[in-house]
């Protein structure tokens, strides 16, 4: 627990009654979030329930033909109400993202100095020279070893682990007020992921960041995040404290997704016989929990 | 009689002009009939390697696998010796693993047909893996993830199989579904009288149905044991480390202890104990001499 625990800071970010669909699926019915600075804010839920979708509106980055509803609020201006000019000059610059595979998100025929200086020069004007400092100082950030050889390597040269962290220091070059990692642990390995966490939480400790951690990992959501929303079917179910909604949900949903990870406590494998999927109708996205349509 | 044992197990992948690389360097492993055994390790230590070289589709470079009593020979372009129709496998993408241009209840028969069963029909397959049998009509695109998962053990089923491989048949899954599927698999295999070895990185869900643990680190296994046991009293510091990375949905706000330095090269890897490099309470004989003994290869837990 950090001093910023306590403190009652003005939002940042807040999303308000955002809607999106696409053609005439609704993928968001009204999704209502406040990202504050210093804190991070989970957002959980099964594939499909609309909580990448979520990120990708606030960045601007939804699929073509969607048509999006509602208020996104940054300092008070309303990023879907903005123009394609004006929204070029926000993203990367004040909202920032980390997305799930490290290995396609980069370019892999650049040198991930020049992925780092890109925007640096663009959004902050900075020189070449200036640039490169500061990326090998951002590199040194997120703990890459030896940060002034690193710079003229290709992300092929790093590990996955090292992809992600060089994914992280490139989100946060241009000094962020909000930064969205949709699933930026899931394709690692479970001791890399650690490493990858405890950055994320210093750098939101440190850099006062607000974040939105998109994630379907429950534990991934009580190590890092203070407040946790879980989503379903493009509406958020249940929105409050880590302590309290992992551990004492309110919402049936919550308590669902809890029950079906495997953990301390829960009933040994050969009493607990398989009789799921039998009662998920036909046709139905789901395995483990029951949906309304889909 | 052990249903499955693999002893002292290498693997290389040879790619033109550069060294090869030992996937597998010498790994011992057992799985009896009835008998399910995890096999966990980070990315990169051949876990996967290992499955595919025990159901014979990659050659063994030395060393020996057995499945009930006779060797495993590599999977060529004749029909597959009678005897190992009886190894089946899931495998970890079921987006990639069924046709998706043939009802899904045809697939399953193919593998009744191999066991040369009559009686079972794909629709009672589906059922048991808890689908409805008149989904044998419909083609994969139709279900989700989790439903193809069910088919594709429906289908390793169907062939009564006497040892089933899961290569990481949950990782694809949503994590409400991981848990279910691998119960299912768990107690299908058991059911059935048939050895499972599943792999996987995910601890917390190799916990909840295996019997036995296998932690790979690089191409070895260093350490064996019932999964309570290793659970409660890790003893490898590999293990240490891997349990201690996996965060707890406790809503406390833990953060997960992380192990530092990556994987090594397994085409170059370091002498002496594999681990040592990134071990925290690694001694000067760990630089030095290998640990070449079970169930816990590691010079604080020497055998007895």
């Amino acid at each position: 627990m950090t001093a910023n625990d306590q403190r009652d800071a003005a939002p940042v970010l807040s999303v308000e009654g955002l809607t999106v669909s696409i053609g005439e699926h609704e993928i968001l019915r009204g999704v209502d979030l406040v990202l504050t600075p210093g804190r991070v804010h989970g957002l959980a839920g099964e594939s499909g329930s609309g909580k990448t979708m979520t990120g990708l509106a606030a960045l601007g980055l939804l699929p073509h033909g969607a048509r999006a509803g509602g208020r996104i609020l940054l300092d008070g201006r309303d990023l879907l109400a903005l123009s394609q000019r004006d929204l070029n000059a926000i993203r990367g610059r004040e909202i920032a993202m980390v997305f799930q595979d490290p290995a396609t998100s980069l370019h892999p025929m650049l040198t991930i100095g020049r992925q780092l200086t890109e925007h640096m020069r663009h959004h902050l004007r900075l020189g070449k020279a200036e640039a490169r400092a500061r990326a090998i100082g951002l590199l040194g950030q997120v703990r890459i070893p030896g940060p002034a050889a690193a710079i003229d390597r290709y992300p092929h040269q790093f590990s996955g682990g090292m992809r992600q962290r060089i994914a992280i220091a490139i989100a946060l070059a241009c000094g962020p007020k909000v930064l969205i990692a949709d699933e930026p642990t899931t394709a690692l390995d479970v001791t890399v992921q650690a490493g990858v966490l405890r950055l994320l939480r210093s750098l939101c400790d440190d850099l006062g960041l607000a974040v939105l951690l998109v994630t379907h990992d429950l534990g991934v959501m009580s190590a890092v995040a203070d407040e946790v929303s879980v989503m379903r079917e493009g509406l958020v179910l249940e929105t409050g404290p880590r302590g309290r909604v992992l551990r004492e949900p309110e919402h049936p949903y919550t308590r669902a997704l809890l029950d079906a990870l495997p953990r301390e406590g829960s009933a040994t494998p050969t009493d607990a016989p398989p009789k799921d999927g039998s009662d998920a109708l036909p046709g139905e996205g789901s395995d483990a929990l029951p949906r309304e349509g889909s | 009689m052990s249903l499955l044992t693999v002893e002292d197990l290498v693997v290389d992948h040879r790619t033109p002009g550069r060294p090869a690389v030992r996937a597998v360097a010498g790994a011992s492993l057992s799985v009896a009939a009835g008998e399910v055994v995890g096999l966990v390790g980070e990315s990169g230590c051949g876990k996967s390697t290992l499955a595919r070289a025990v159901c014979g589709l990659v050659p063994a470079g030395g060393g020996t696998v057995s499945f009930e009593g006779g060797p495993v020979t590599p999977l060529g372009l004749r029909r597959r010796d009678r005897a190992l129709t009886k190894i089946q496998m899931v495998f970890q993408d079921p987006y990639a693993s069924l046709n998706p241009r043939r009802r899904v209840g045809a697939q399953i028969a193919d593998g009744l047909a191999t066991a040369g069963d009559r009686e079972t029909t794909a629709g009672g397959m589906l059922e048991r893996v808890g689908l409805p049998a008149r989904m044998a009509e419909r083609y994969p695109h139709e279900f989700s993830g989790g439903q193809r998962q069910r088919i594709a053990i429906a289908r390793a089923l169907a062939a009564r199989p006497s040892l089933l491989i899961g290569d990481e048949p949950i990782s694809a899954l949503d994590a409400s579904a991981q848990a279910q599927v691998a119960t299912l698999m768990r107690n299908l295999a058991v059911e059935s009288g048939a050895g499972l070895l599943f792999i996987s990185h995910d601890l917390s869900v190799v916990r909840l149905i295996a019997d036995r643990i296998a932690v790979m680190y690089l191409g070895k296994i260093v350490e064996t044991g019932p999964t309570a046991e290793i659970w409660a009293d890790p003893r490898h510091p590999y293990t240490q480390a891997l349990l201690r990375a996996i965060p707890e949905p406790d809503g406390l706000g833990r953060l997960p202890e992380e192990l530092p330095g990556d994987v090594p090269d397994p085409a170059d890897p370091p002498p002496g104990c594999r681990f040592h490099p990134r071990c925290p309470v690694a001694m000067d004989v760990c630089a030095e001499k290998e640990p070449a003994f079970g169930p816990v290869s590691c010079w604080l837990h020497p055998p007895a």
